[in-house]
């Protein structure tokens, strides 16, 4: 498939490489988080707790003795799963919004468009705490809070996408052969407006992993036992003098994984020439 | 015998500029047009840029709702057709366009543009790689670009497609909206030829619209000249010699590639009118070298003569 051998392409520039092999080996971590972890991220040992780094334990040991290098491959797991859960949602909505708004206009696209405007003018962290305050706390609600605090970005994207692409030739054309709406919008305006929304999806995971991270830190993401990058850090906080170790690996975790992410989207831009496209919202 | 489409005071308003504390604008970019287009005929519509003649062509396909006034295709008003009995119809209409580059999807390969038409219209092709070659064969095109995509094709290849992606329905009537203006001189000749052919071949008509009045008086059987919406003048026979000032004024601005035969061209003066503020006289009244107090304050209605040539004008010349 050539969207596949493009992805190799880009994978085989310095910048594709270096953050693919990052991004290679958290997606493993996440994907067989129990048989790469060491230990069993729950299974507390108190008399060995603030362990530093050593060859039994990597890593070092939490407040409750608990592995942290298990943990931290485990959190790779509720890190991702939410953060691309999320952004899935908010990607297939925003674009539905999107493509609706700019294909139908009128009404319709007035109301989504003051509606996203509006949100849009709020920091995302703000649009989750709020959604959070609402519907409670939890991993079913972080994600729904992450994908509505995004759902702005895709729709504004989409909808200047399929805007400028609805006054093409090609467009009327297809009326003009009997087409009804859903070929125009599913056969030739969303496969031409995809390109620059999935990279901006891409890209907004990144953003999405740290806010899944900040609110984990609140103590309002996935709930322990379950390990959580931001929890994780959270709970360092109490030890950064004793044990620093607790705070500093998340913490890497999470900065390597989204500065992996963020190289490998420009790289990803770059390769497609979308610059200026991604720029039109 | 029946025109095959048909007319009624077709009209087309344009609303501009309805906004916060902006009065609401409205342009007639067609106004009151009656014409019948006969089965197998090339029809030709001219007028400068502006003049409606695109607005026409997509009021014909129904690709715009008429503001008032009625098309009529075989027999039935196409402007009250429900919308799957408007689908079905769309087979016996197409319309070729201005703009190759932009008329394919950059996403899909020439085959598949060109089996397009069945797909929307659900319409099960027993072969279907045999009639892609058939209609890829019947417009010039190599089979072999089937698996291209558009930009490796060249602008006179691309029309092409497009004149096949229209044939592919088996319709009756094409729309052809200035489809050899964006295209080089000796390939618009190549162009013309295949359109030539294939109105013969396959007993099609044509209504076809241009800016090029030395092309349409070639290529049409008969001739209509657009002016700010309206029909001034209609020619019987393209060969015609145009009475209204602006059809002459137009078939004057014709490059001569002779230098032995050019003439001095008879420069138009005066401005357009702004189409959203008509006057109530003549149109062309403010440019015209014959215009009189009469064209200021009345608009002439289109007449027909004996022999079939309509104008409308207080002066025709010659």
């Amino acid at each position: 498939m050539s969207a596949l051998r493009f992805l190799w392409g880009v994978a085989r520039t310095p910048r594709g490489a270096v953050s693919a092999a990052v991004l290679v080996l958290v997606i493993l971590c996440a994907l067989f988080a129990p048989w790469l972890a060491p230990y069993d991220y729950a299974i507390q040992n108190l008399p060995g707790a603030n362990t530093s780094p050593n060859a039994a334990h990597w890593m070092g040991t939490d407040e409750f003795g608990r592995d942290l290098m298990s943990r931290i491959i485990h959190g790779a797991r509720t890190s991702l799963s939410v953060a691309i859960t999320a952004i899935g949602i908010s990607v297939v909505a925003g674009m539905t919004l999107g493509a609706m708004a700019g294909y139908f206009g009128g009404i319709f696209d007035r109301v989504v468009t003051a509606v996203v405007d509006l949100t849009w003018s709020f920091p995302e962290i703000l649009i989750a705490l709020l959604l959070i305050a609402i519907i409670g706390t939890g991993t079913e609600s972080i994600i729904i809070a992450i994908a509505i605090a995004y759902l702005a970005q895709f729709t504004r994207l989409t909808r200047a996408q399929v805007m400028a692409l609805r006054s093409e030739t090609y467009v009327e054309a297809t009326v003009n052969l009997g087409a009804g709406h859903a070929h125009v919008i599913f056969r030739h305006l969303l496969p031409n407006a995809i390109t620059p929304v999935i990279v901006a999806g891409m890209l907004a995971t990144g953003d999405a992993i740290i806010l899944e991270a900040t609110l984990g830190f609140f103590g309002l993401g996935a709930q322990p036992p379950t390990p959580s990058w931001g929890a994780m850090m959270s709970s360092g906080t109490a030890q950064i003098f004793i044990a620093p170790w607790i705070i500093l690996f998340p913490g890497a975790a999470i900065a390597v994984t989204v500065i992996a992410i963020n190289l490998f989207g420009d790289a990803l831009i770059d390769a497609l020439d979308i610059r200026n496209r991604l720029r039109e919202v | 015998m029946t025109p095959l489409v048909s007319l009624k005071g077709l009209t087309r308003d344009f609303a501009s500029g309805s906004g916060f504390l902006k009065p609401r604008r409205v342009m007639r970019a067609v106004d009151d047009v009656t014409l019948d287009i006969p089965r197998g005929s090339v029809t030709g519509v001219v007028g400068e840029s502006g003049c409606g003649k695109s607005t026409l062509g997509r009021l014909v396909l129904r690709l715009l709702a008429a503001t008032s006034g009625s098309v009529t295709y075989d027999g039935a008003d196409i402007g009250s057709l429900p919308p799957a009995a408007l689908r079905a119809m769309r087979r016996n209409m197409q319309m070729v366009f201005q703009d190759p580059y932009s008329a394919i999807d950059p996403r899909y390969t020439i085959g598949r543009a060109v089996m397009e038409p069945y797909q929307v219209q659900r319409i099960a092709v027993l072969d279907p790689k045999a009639r892609l070659a058939e209609l890829m064969a019947m417009v010039g095109l190599n089979p072999g670009l089937a698996a291209s995509y558009p930009h490796q094709l060249s602008g006179g290849q691309k029309q092409r497609v497009g004149i096949a992606r229209a044939l592919a329905l088996n319709p009756a009537f094409l729309v052809l909206d200035e489809p050899t203006a964006s295209l080089d001189v000796s390939i618009q000749a190549q162009i013309i030829g295949l359109l030539e052919g294939l109105q013969r071949d396959l007993g099609l008509t044509y209504l076809f619209i241009s800016h090029d009045l030395s092309l349409v008086r070639y290529f049409c059987d008969r001739v209509v000249v657009m002016y700010l919406g309206r029909v001034v003048e209609v020619l019987p026979q393209a060969r015609a010699t145009p009475r209204h000032p602006y059809a002459r004024a137009l078939m004057n601005s014709h490059f001569e590639p002779d230098p032995a035969r050019r003439k001095t061209v008879q420069m138009l003066r005066g401005v357009i009118p702004s189409p959203f503020n008509l006057p109530p006289g003549c149109a062309f009244a403010a440019r015209c070298p014959a215009a009189t107090a009469l064209c200021q304050t009345d608009r002439p209605a289109l007449v027909t003569g004996t022999d079939g040539h309509q104008i409308a004008c207080h002066h025709p010349q010659g």
